[in-house]
């Protein structure tokens, strides 16, 4: 009885209690809300219409500005709903059905409905259009349909499966049918103000912006962004510690190390990212390179000897302070879904490195490593100038390599004379490159893996494959691209990678950490490795009353 | 001599014997990566701490300064002569010559030569040796440098052609080559030693920025260009004071080399 009337009590405690906080949660977040967040954008935005975007900065614009159908969460990595309440995709895979949220209007005021959809479809598969996003949904001949099935529903139509489809609309912003704003006209939390060129881009809060917080209070939370043009990364940084900007989405690790020396709290590792930087050897017939070097590169032995005498916990230690990870293969452990865990990365092991090449007939004399017909292992590895961490990598490379007699060249070349060598004329021996990843989804990867693709690094444009692993991979990535059933692409992707650890076509180096610097006068901020990684959540990140006071 | 270029002439000589000594001053080599240490504050093992990638940085200036030291001036050297040829034969010829001249170094000097550079690094094979690739780049420097001076130089020999003991040595029968060697050539040497002296910092800080384009010295070669890009981002001195030591090194080293200059070159 007693044990009843306490527990009772308890239960009206905690209910008053809460409905006493209710109102105060609501008023913290009234006084936190408003004011202009300030960061930079490292070059000037090439465009505002979110059809054309191709450039980090107009991608940071687009994302902020734009209104989508289904987001990737940067941060649990999942597809979550926005203006479709739900969509459903067919068994197929050429079709998707969106089921539109109700009473969503443009930051002008006009109307959203499925016209809206049905329009920024067609426009981005107007092929005169030329829009890099667009390319993503063109899976086969025949154009892409849309059917208006209620104003709230409509169906996108492929001419052929589409893996992942309903993930790439996390890129699709979505245009205004009628609007004669046009692009002017927005979804998202954001809307384009006043653009300076060359100087700064101001962003204001979109007043019609659909979403609310749990209290009911429209988002977003701040008033404005202003993204000030800055190219020079000291500058940057000399800015946000003078607390002139609020936030740096990516910086690199010596700016890192320093930030956290003297402010830990404002600096930000979110851990491995899914970009890394990687190395190859020239596998390409036609090149012009001397036989024996390419009988050297196309033996995966000897590329594997390679990997297995570069030491990237010294890359990873050395170049990146500690804020890198050794690379595993084409996909970095951060994929939660898509890495294949079996893998690990390659030891660092000089001495199997020497034997397995011994077991090819190379042999050391006077500390130089000769082939079998006498030949002295020297080759260059280009990367493109300007790119400390890159050439500090090659350097450590070169160093590696040296042990094991290996004479290494580093050449460094301005960056079109780089993919001219590599791309057009093939007329290098290894390079050093990075690789950014954009979309967790295998399919991003396609033109590197397909031995028919122009990405295709190593060996690109084959007519057919000239291996029976590359036959393979190309058989296995169709495979996966073909259905869209997780699990079974999983396999298929597991293999790729396996094979791809047993072939080393690439040698993956190290994955960069996701660093950024953020200040503390920004509440809700929470740093992720998908892009972009400080405002992935932007609508939803408030000012401090002394730094909003302040401006 | 005057004390301060007896004092210049010392320091100079300090440099290049250090530089030629590096092997014994600093046995650890340009190369050598201690890893364990990178960025490494001076110490008893690194003097002037260890690099990004952990390279003894004393090592790496004294092996640089012996590069630097011996390219830059042997680039200043092509340029200047390659100035005196054209800029002063022309001045000496005056007319029609030194219009051309003038016409054909100003257009020398408008084209983008940053272009030019990135064709040559693009042409150079890549299997070359870092030896090599800091000799083409220190020849592809003195080749293209003489533009300037040969200005400042077709300016004073017209002077001097004009002069009342050039005029007295044409009364008096010395034309052609005769003329220009004895009484022209010798007049110009003030400028064109102005101008040797001017091109070798110049010369350094351009390898170093033609590091950025790829056509630098090749690592693990270093050089003072190499070792001045270092630098670049540093935003605290005070920090790392040991890392200006290259810095100070180019300073001290061209205000030495000025210093040499006598009055008279100075003024030219």
């Amino acid at each position: 009885m007693n044990t009843n009337r306490t527990g009772r009590h308890t239960v009206l405690w905690a209910l008053t209690c809460f409905a006493l906080l209710l109102p105060l949660t609501s008023v913290a977040a009234l006084s936190q809300s408003g004011g202009e967040l300030r960061f930079c954008l490292r070059s000037e935005p090439k465009t505002f219409d979110p059809l054309l975007v191709d450039d980090d900065s107009s991608l940071s614009i687009r994302y902020l500005t734009g209104g989508v159908l289904v987001r990737v969460n940067r941060h649990t990595q999942e597809l979550e709903p926005e203006l479709a309440e739900s969509w459903k995709l067919a068994k197929d895979g050429k079709q998707i059905i969106f089921k539109l949220r109700h009473g969503v209007v443009f930051s002008d005021g006009s109307p959203f409905s499925s016209e809206d959809i049905a329009f920024t479809m067609q426009r981005l598969m107007d092929p005169a259009l030329h829009s890099s996003t667009g390319d993503a949904f063109r899976s086969g001949n025949g154009a892409v349909t849309t059917k208006i099935i209620a104003p709230d529903q409509i169906a996108v139509i492929f001419p052929a499966a589409i893996t992942g489809l309903d993930r790439l609309f996390d890129q699709v912003a979505i245009m205004s049918a009628h609007s004669p704003k046009k692009e002017a006209a927005v979804l998202g939390p954001f809307m384009v103000a006043e653009y300076k060129a060359g100087s700064s881009v101001l962003l204001q809060r979109n007043p019609n912006y659909w979403k609310k917080d749990s209290q009911g209070r429209r988002l977003p939370y701040l008033d404005s962004i202003r993204l000030d043009i800055q190219s020079n990364r000291d500058v940057e940084m000399l800015r946000f510690k003078r607390g002139e900007i609020d936030l740096i989405n990516v910086i690199d690790s010596d700016y890192f190390d320093r930030l956290a020396a003297t402010s830990p709290q404002l600096a930000h590792d979110a851990g491995a990212s899914l970009d890394y930087d990687f190395m190859w050897f020239n596998q390409v017939a036609r090149a012009p390179i001397p036989e024996y070097k390419r009988a050297w590169f196309r033996d995966a032995n000897f590329r594997r000897a390679i990997s297995q005498a570069i030491n990237r916990d010294d890359l990873s230690r050395v170049v990146f302070n500690g804020h890198a990870q050794p690379a595993v293969g084409p996909v970095s452990p951060a994929n939660k879904f898509w890495f294949n865990s079996k893998l690990k990365a390659e030891p660092y092991r000089p001495d199997a490195a020497l034997q397995r090449l011994q077991g090819d007939g190379f042999h050391l004399q006077n500390g130089v490593l000769f082939d079998k017909s006498g030949n002295a292992v020297e080759f260059s590895i280009v990367t493109n100038a300007g790119s400390k961490p890159r050439e500090r990598m090659a350097v450590m490379v070169q160093e590696d390599l040296g042990k094991l007699g290996i004479k290494v060249n580093v050449v460094t070349l301005d960056f079109p004379s780089l993919i001219e060598r590599i791309s057009q004329k093939f007329n290098y021996e290894a390079a050093m490159l990075g690789f950014r990843n954009v979309d967790l989804d295998p399919n991003e990867q396609m033109n590197i893996w397909l031995s028919s693709a122009e990405n295709h690094a190593w060996n690109p444009q084959q007519k057919s494959p000239e291996t029976a692993w590359e036959a393979e991979i190309d058989r296995l990535m169709r495979a996966q691209a073909s259905t869209a059933e997780p699990t079974k692409r999983k396999e298929s992707f597991d293999r790729v990678q396996e094979i791809v650890a047993e072939q080393t076509p690439m040698i993956y180096l190290v994955n960069q950490n996701a660093l950024s610097a953020i200040s503390s006068a920004i509440e809700g901020a929470d740093p992720g490795i998908l892009s972009p990684q400080t405002f992935w959540n932007a609508e939803r990140l408030m000012l401090s009353p002394s730094t909003r006071a302040s401006r | 001599m005057n004390a301060a270029r007896k004092l210049s002439c010392l320091v100079l000589l300090a440099v290049c014997a250090a530089a030629l000594a590096a092997n014994w001053l600093a046995p650890a080599g340009y190369a050598k990566q201690f890893r364990d240490v990178p960025n490494a504050p001076a110490s008893r093992q690194h003097l002037l701490g260890t690099d990004d990638i952990g390279r003894d940085r004393f090592a790496r200036v004294l092996y640089g300064t012996r590069i630097s030291l011996l390219l830059a001036p042997a680039a200043a050297l092509v340029s200047t002569a390659l100035a005196a040829l054209v800029g002063g034969l022309a001045g000496y010829m005056g007319g029609i010559w030194l219009q051309m001249a003038r016409g054909f170094t100003d257009l020398f000097l408008s084209l983008p030569w940053l272009f030019l550079l990135i064709t040559v690094r693009a042409l150079m094979p890549l299997n070359v040796s870092p030896l090599v690739s800091v000799l083409i780049t220190f020849l592809v420097l003195g080749l293209l440098g003489w533009a300037a001076s040969a200005r400042v130089l077709s300016t004073s020999a017209d002077a001097v052609r004009n002069s009342d003991f050039v005029l007295q040595a044409r009364a008096s029968g010395l034309h052609g080559p005769r003329l220009f060697l004895i009484h022209v050539l010798p007049n110009l040497k003030p400028v064109l030693y102005a101008q040797f002296w001017i091109s070798i910092p110049v010369f350094i800080l351009t390898e170093a920025n033609l590091g950025i384009l790829g056509l630098g010295v090749a690592e693990p070669l270093p050089s003072w260009g190499s070792l001045l890009r270092e630098l670049e981002g540093l935003i605290s001195f005070r920090e790392q004071p040991w890392r200006l030591v290259p810095l100070l090194l180019l300073v001290v080293v061209m205000t030495s080399f000025q210093l040499l200059l006598s009055n008279e070159e100075v003024t030219a």
